[in-house]
């Protein structure tokens, strides 16, 4: 409204040329500069991603499976408390020592004994020191959680974030193709659509986990990949549905037309034309996946379908947290869980902002 | 005469993105007084309708600023200063609206009578049964035939000139002593617009009420107006009575508004334009000179089209299939360098016989000649090849432009499909000609759509069909979403065009007095079936056909209608 119509060129306002203007992310991202909540939003999300980043490196947490502590070490702040674990698991030097029995006459072996003294004696092992406590505590092994927790984000973050990619990419490609060319086609991608939903969320995890286990040519890529693969080939539905609804409604809008009326061909139309113009759909919905795949790789890893034993993730944290919990030792239950809530909250906080500042009429 | 509202030096801004602020209104005054029609006239962006909304206080809270000294007098309260309730009791009741887009004004899931209903139950002590059968007396009094029925009836089922009709049955079913109507004719067909006037001024006298209309149109204004307030840039330019606007205009502003929409009877060689008022040297008179048109012996013909039928089949019931002929048996030659009027009212297939001829639909018989070459039965492929050679400029400027291309990106992707220029260099040098060609300046070129005016989106809609250099250029209903002053301007750059590149052009419109003054040759179109078609001067002067005879008949006259008697 506040473009008043220029008669001739001579009139507008002088501006200086080939200044780019703000395009729609441009402004969304203004908008988004806006949003206190969806800056700090932004930062923790941020902070994360390098963190995941830093230890995919090995900058930081390298060293997460070092038993570096004693067993169920204390956490540095509650140094003083029992660990009666670390007590039992330690050599105790009031045990009453007995005497071995002398077997030399009858072993067969007793002549050898003296040299193979020798030869340990020649090797040189280190009894690394065991910490006593530890900054927030340590595992059943001895492991720093801290530590635990970064690499655990890792793996996590990773999942979730590539799950999300790749089911954004399915449901994106099969919704474009069923919104926009309809038809028998479009039928077809319904009825799939339909059966895929009507089985269970759990039950086709775990039917698909039980699938990809199974067969020798996929048992290779077995751990986060095959995680990252279930997530996404469960996780897609929704975003076919959304996408598929926008592009019904964009398929009849007047720009797609005149795209059709210069001679752009379908597969232009549909993502060079249409999908700019529902990417904001795609970008909230893979945000939301991510939030909800990194969720669901806790609840597989719990489940033991998901990474292996060898790695740690959230999931497999929260696992373990389970047996310790009863005999007390809370922190890496705290620590998987505070930083798994504190990303999940970030990120669904985020998504919010972005919702907004993308699509300004809603507000 | 008693004033029944008084506005004075109303002043409203709006905050904008960032800090800006952006004054919408700058400190008008004006007066409505009792019993009597008053309009406000202005362009899209003058302030009309935010200066009528903020007498109902329906503007965004959080964005508008009226500012303190700002009075809005109604019956002896300042409304707004008026408590939240007591202004809600006087909204629909003693002020009532009417919005221009009747279908989207309505809510889709309860009936009309139900929603005429529903203002008399919030506003009177009527029980259920007593606001049902006024509803029905009130669909009586507004036209809707057989209202007894109609009342079940859903928005949807109603046509766009009903549904307007309901909506003024809601708007003085508790008797307003002030009735504003937002545009509320700009959506209709010129016969439904003239219906729904002639109902407004009706209304108005009957229950003695008054009305302040607002629109962009000052024909239609001269009607049914008892006084006219014209405004510019948030600011009034000149208000008086209708008689004085219209006879004596004073202020170049008024003047022009009334002198660039064009008349059934004049056909000037480019249309005035708003800014040729204010030159100081005003109207060139070259321009004024008038312009010969019609089909003459020797044109040369471009395109014609034979027996041309387009029909729809739409489901009915589970199996059932019901067929709707959308266009039957049209036949019409295009003349280089000349333009067809297509007219008539929606649903009458006009936009249909264009979109078939790009093959956006598909024809169901008939031939679409061009160079000797029947289109319709061309493959995709080789079809790509004549796509370039007759293209469409569409209603909508604000739907057409993809919102997420530069100026730029939507200039050059069809060059790049059809490989019109050497490499990207060239072919940025080209859409920039061209900008400079609409009257665009080159800055556009890294602009994205929504930066821009409706009538700077529809030069930009038809630059890039100037990309490809078409031979045959569709209007489908190019100028009837803009203000009469920038349709004008849209209408002078298609006529500069046409003598320069001697393009023929189809041009679909509802609005009689712009195809009259665009046409050489006008088809009239009813129902699917062409009525008739003629040279456009024979068809204005002696209409043939009933139907056109009609619609000829509901063209806003401005002044003149209500002061010289029809002969």
């Amino acid at each position: 409204m506040s473009a008043a119509f220029m008669n001739t060129p001579s009139t507008a306002p002088a501006a200086p040329l080939h200044q780019p203007s703000p395009g729609l992310w441009m402004l969304a991202w203004r908008r988004l500069k806006h949003d206190k909540v969806g800056m700090v939003s932004l930062a923790v999300v941020i902070i994360f991603l390098l963190m995941m980043v830093g230890s995919y490196t090995g900058l930081i947490a390298k060293n997460w499976s070092k038993e570096a502590g004693v067993s169920y070490a204390n956490p540095s702040f509650m140094a003083g408390a029992e660990n009666l674990e670390a007590v039992r698991t330690k050599a105790d030097p009031n045990a009453i020592k007995i005497e071995p029995v002398d077997l030399s006459d009858i072993d067969p072996l007793a002549p050898r004994y003296k040299e193979w003294a020798e030869r340990t004696a020649k090797i040189k092992t280190t009894e690394t020191p065991r910490a006593e406590t530890l900054p927030f505590g340590g595992d059943k092994w001895g492991r720093d959680v801290l530590q635990k927790a970064i690499k655990g984000a890792e793996t996590s973050i990773f999942v979730g974030l590539f799950a999300a990619l790749f089911a954004v990419f399915i449901g994106t490609t099969l919704g474009a193709i069923s919104g926009y060319m309809g038809g028998k086609i479009g039928d077809l991608l319904e009825w799939f659509y339909n059966v895929f939903t009507s089985i269970p969320y759990i039950l086709l995890i775990l039917a698909f986990a039980a699938v990809f286990a199974s067969s020798p040519q996929l048992a290779a890529y077995k751990g986060v990949p095959m995680v990252v693969a279930i997530l996404a080939f469960t996780g897609w539905t929704g975003i076919y549905r959304l996408i598929r609804s926008e592009y019904i409604k964009h398929a009849s809008r007047e720009y797609v037309k005149a795209a059709q009326a210069i001679g752009a061909s379908n597969s232009r139309r549909m993502f060079v034309h249409i999908l700019p113009n529902v990417s904001h759909v795609c970008l909230v919905q893979l945000s939301q996946h991510v939030v909800q795949f990194i969720k669901a790789e806790v609840i597989l890893s719990y489940l033991g379908l998901g990474v292996p034993v060898d790695s740690v993730s959230w999931g497999t944290m929260l696992a373990e947290a389970q047996s310790e919990l009863v005999i007390g030792k809370w922190w890496q239950l705290a620590a998987a869980g505070i930083s798994m809530a504190i990303l999940v909250t970030a990120f669904s906080m985020l998504t919010d902002s972005l919702r907004d500042a993308l699509d300004p009429k809603i507000k | 005469m008693e004033n029944l509202l008084e506005v004075k030096n109303l002043n409203v801004k709006f905050r904008l993105d960032g800090n800006q602020i952006f004054e919408a209104v700058k400190g008008i005054s004006f007066d409505v007084p009792k019993n009597s029609t008053v309009a406000l006239v202005g362009e899209s962006g003058s302030g009309k309708s935010v200066s009528a909304m903020s007498i109902v206080r329906l503007l965004p809270k959080e964005t508008a600023i009226i500012s303190l000294d700002s009075e809005v007098n109604f019956e002896g309260h300042n409304l707004l200063r008026l408590a939240d309730d007591k202004m809600r009791a006087i909204r629909g009741k003693d002020i009532s609206v009417i919005f221009q887009e009747p279908m989207s004004s309505l809510n889709p899931v309860f009936t009309v009578g139900d929603q005429i209903a529903e203002v008399l139950r919030l506003h009177t002590r009527m029980t259920r049964k007593q606001a049902w059968s006024r509803a029905e007396e009130l669909m009586n009094e507004v036209g809707i035939p057989n209202p007894k029925l109609r009342m079940n009836s859903f928005p949807h089922e109603l046509s766009g000139g009903q549904q307007q009709r309901v909506m003024i049955a809601q708007a003085i079913a508790c008797e307003p002593k002030l009735l504003i109507a937002d545009e509320p004719t700009t959506a209709l067909d010129v016969t439904i617009q003239k219906q729904i006037l002639d109902l407004i001024a009706n209304l108005q006298q009957r229950h003695q009420m008054s009305v302040l209309f607002i629109t962009h149109d000052l024909a239609v204004v001269g009607e049914i107006a008892d006084h006219v307030v014209v405004m510019q840039s948030g600011e009034i330019k000149e208000k008086a009575t209708a008689k004085a606007i219209f006879e004596t205009p004073q202020h170049p502003y008024t003047k022009a508004l009334l002198s660039c929409r064009p008349s059934v009877d004049q056909r000037p060689k480019r249309l005035p334009v708003i800014a040729d008022f204010l030159r100081p040297e005003g109207v060139n008179k070259d321009n004024l000179v008038q312009r010969k048109r019609g089909y003459e012996a020797g044109d040369q013909i471009v395109l014609e089209v034979k027996n041309l039928s387009k029909k729809f089949t739409l489901k009915d019931g589970l199996f059932k299939r019901r067929e709707v002929v959308a266009v039957k048996d049209a036949s019409f030659k295009l003349a280089r360098g000349k333009t067809l009027g297509l007219v008539g009212e929606s649903g009458s297939g006009k936009t249909t016989v264009g979109l078939t001829l790009m093959r956006l639909h598909n024809a169901s018989s008939g031939e679409v000649l061009f160079d000797g070459v029947d289109l319709l039965k061309l493959s995709e492929k080789d079809f790509l090849k004549y796509k370039r050679r007759i293209q469409i400029v569409f209603q909508n400027p604000y739907a057409s432009l993809n919102p997420r291309f530069t100026v730029g990106q939507i200039l050059i992707e069809p060059m790049k499909i059809h490989s019109i220029g050497r490499d990207e260099q060239e072919r940025t040098s080209m859409a920039m000609a061209l900008l400079t060609r609409v009257g665009l300046p080159d800055i556009s070129f890294y602009k994205y759509p929504h930066e821009f005016s409706g009538g700077q989106r529809q030069r930009i809609a038809i630059a890039r069909c100037l990309t490809m250099k078409p031979d045959v250029l569709i209007c489908d209903e190019s100028v009837s979403a803009l203000d009469v002053s920038v349709q004008a301007q849209v209408l002078n750059l298609l006529q500069d065009l046409q003598d320069e590149y001697q393009m023929s052009y189809i041009f679909i419109s509802h609005d009689l007095a712009v195809v009259k003054y665009i046409s050489d040759q006008v088809m009239v179109m009813s129902e699917g079936d062409v009525v008739e078609v003629a040279n456009s001067d024979e068809i204005y002067l002696h209409p043939q056909h009933e139907y056109t005879r009609k619609l000829l008949g509901s063209i806003p006259k401005g002044w003149h209608a209500s002061t010289v008697p029809t002969a």
